[in-house]
């Protein structure tokens, strides 16, 4: 344990450069995963049958199966069929689809929280039903999602970890690395827990502040009542 | 006088098992006050829904200015732009200022370039008496100055008809005169507007004709003091008579 700090100072250009691409990979995922999953929610609240099919089907495959499964089906799997990805491909498609699964079911619990009489009012000064869900709903119902859709950024980030096994030289393999040239497994690991740890205190507290940001007086998840 | 502005005619609405109205025509003039009354659940609000088409009606007609607003080529969204509507609940825009929610439709739905909507909206406002709380989101208004955004809103579009569903029936009784002062003060503009209300006080001032309606059709209408005062029919009679007696006792207790 005491070597930890003498980790940092030997191998910070590694850390840096694992952090990084460990940030990198979470951004992506989360960015591909908020688009599928507002897709996934919309398709499921306002779409026909078909897209409504279609959005459960996806969410129910991936929040059903391991993300690791995923990830192996999509880089040693996919192959078989022709389809070669490269790691850093793999990994971003493994965790954007992964990380819209989740996402969709956060967002569609907060756009039906917005209720119909917003959608009924948007309406009624002409707008066109997808018109209302840019210029109404979505702008609550995105507020209203933050505080449980906040989980979802960190929880992707630790989630990121896994992709070291197709040897993206993200922040975990840099800790097997110097596991391996230290033989110190628990000095290694604790550091690179830190870092972890250092992370995801930035990102809530990025989130917070977003929170803050962008609320609107008397509309608030708790006591949205006005 | 010139042709109606609003003609809806021999219009039926079932729900299920449940006909909500049936056969019911209605002719309203330009610039003409008609106030809806009659007991809850026969189909007041469900008419003014279907007249602007945010729901639709099972069978007949309704034409506005002319136009077959129920044949199936209208564009219900440009229909709803002629045809104001005033909730009963507001519904105003939550995430929007009370100036946004008045500018919304006129620089999304109307593409008017955003100096104009603003200045349109804020005559709108000021028109209501609200110029003054133009940056507030609706969280910090009281309901009847929600109200009076809502109504604001609801003119910016320039509709041919206004149509309040319950405008005061959300509110606390102080509350309610300042939402009556703005439809007057339209009705004497010659706003032509059809209201639901319970405000027998309203019919009786502003309105130029009341329709009572029961169990999904038109029982009688005329002019106020006619219904009030001569009533034909024994069940306007009952109506008018229960709801003066409920509303005279409210203004006892206040």
């Amino acid at each position: 344990m005491s070597d930890v700090p003498e980790f940092f100072i030997r191998f910070w250009p590694q850390l840096l450069q694992g952090a990084g691409i460990t940030l990198l990979l979470t951004v992506q995922g989360l960015a591909a995963g908020l688009v599928l999953g507002l897709l996934s929610a919309l398709a499921r609240v306002y779409g026909n049958k078909f897209w409504r099919g279609l959005a459960v089907g996806y969410v129910e495959l991936f929040r059903g199966t391991p993300l690791l499964v995923q990830l192996f089906l999509i880089y040693y799997g996919l192959p078989g069929i022709g389809i070669t990805l490269s790691r850093e491909w793999s990994a971003f498609l493994a965790l954007g689809l992964n990380s819209g699964a989740y996402q969709a079911e956060y967002l569609r619990g907060s756009i039906l929280a917005i209720g119909e009489g917003q959608m009924m009012a948007g309406r009624a000064i002409g707008m066109s039903k997808w018109r209302a869900i840019w210029e109404i709903i979505l702008p609550q119902a995105l507020r209203l999602a933050i505080p449980a859709w906040a989980n979802e950024p960190v929880s992707l980030l630790k989630s990121t970890a896994i992709v070291f096994l197709i040897a993206v030289p993200e922040l975990m393999a840099v800790g097997k690395t110097i596991a391996a040239r230290t033989y110190n497994p628990i000095g290694a690991y604790m550091t690179v827990a830190l870092v972890y740890l250092a992370i995801v205190y930035l990102l809530d507290a990025f989130l917070k502040w977003a929170e803050v940001r962008v609320k609107i007086p008397g509309f608030e998840a708790e006591g949205r009542k006005a | 006088m010139d042709s109606p502005i609003l003609q809806v005619k021999n219009l039926t609405k079932i729900y299920g098992q449940n006909v909500i109205f049936e056969n019911i025509s209605l002719d309203v003039n330009r610039g003409e006050t008609i106030v809806i009354i009659g007991p809850s659940g026969t189909g007041k609000s469900t008419l003014l829904r279907c007249i602007n088409l945010l729901t639709p009606a099972n069978s007949g007609q309704i034409f506005l200015n002319g136009q077959e607003i129920t044949a199936p080529e209208s564009n219900e969204d440009k229909v709803r732009q002629q045809v104001g509507m005033v909730f009963q609940n507001f519904l105003l825009f939550n995430h929007l200022t009370a100036l946004d929610n008045v500018m919304v439709g006129l620089s999304k739905v109307k593409k008017m370039p955003k100096a104009r909507a603003r200045e349109k909206a804020l005559y709108e406002l000021n028109r209501v008496g609200l110029s003054d709380r133009a940056d507030h989101y609706p969280g910090q208004l009281s309901g009847g100055q929600q109200q009076r955004v809502g109504i604001a809103r609801a003119l910016a579009m320039d509709p041919s008809v206004m149509l309040f569903d319950e405008p005061t029936s959300a509110l606390d009784p102080e509350l309610i005169g300042e939402v009556l002062g703005v439809m007057e003060t339209l009705a004497r503009e010659h706003m032509t507007m059809l209201v639901v209300t319970h405000e027998m006080g309203f019919a009786r001032e502003v309105a130029n004709r009341i329709v009572f309606m029961e169990k999904g059709s038109i029982v009688e209408q005329g002019k106020p003091d006619d219904l009030f005062y001569r009533p034909q029919h024994e069940r306007t009679r009952e109506f008018l008579w229960k709801i003066s007696e409920l509303y005279g006792k409210k203004e006892e207790k206040a």
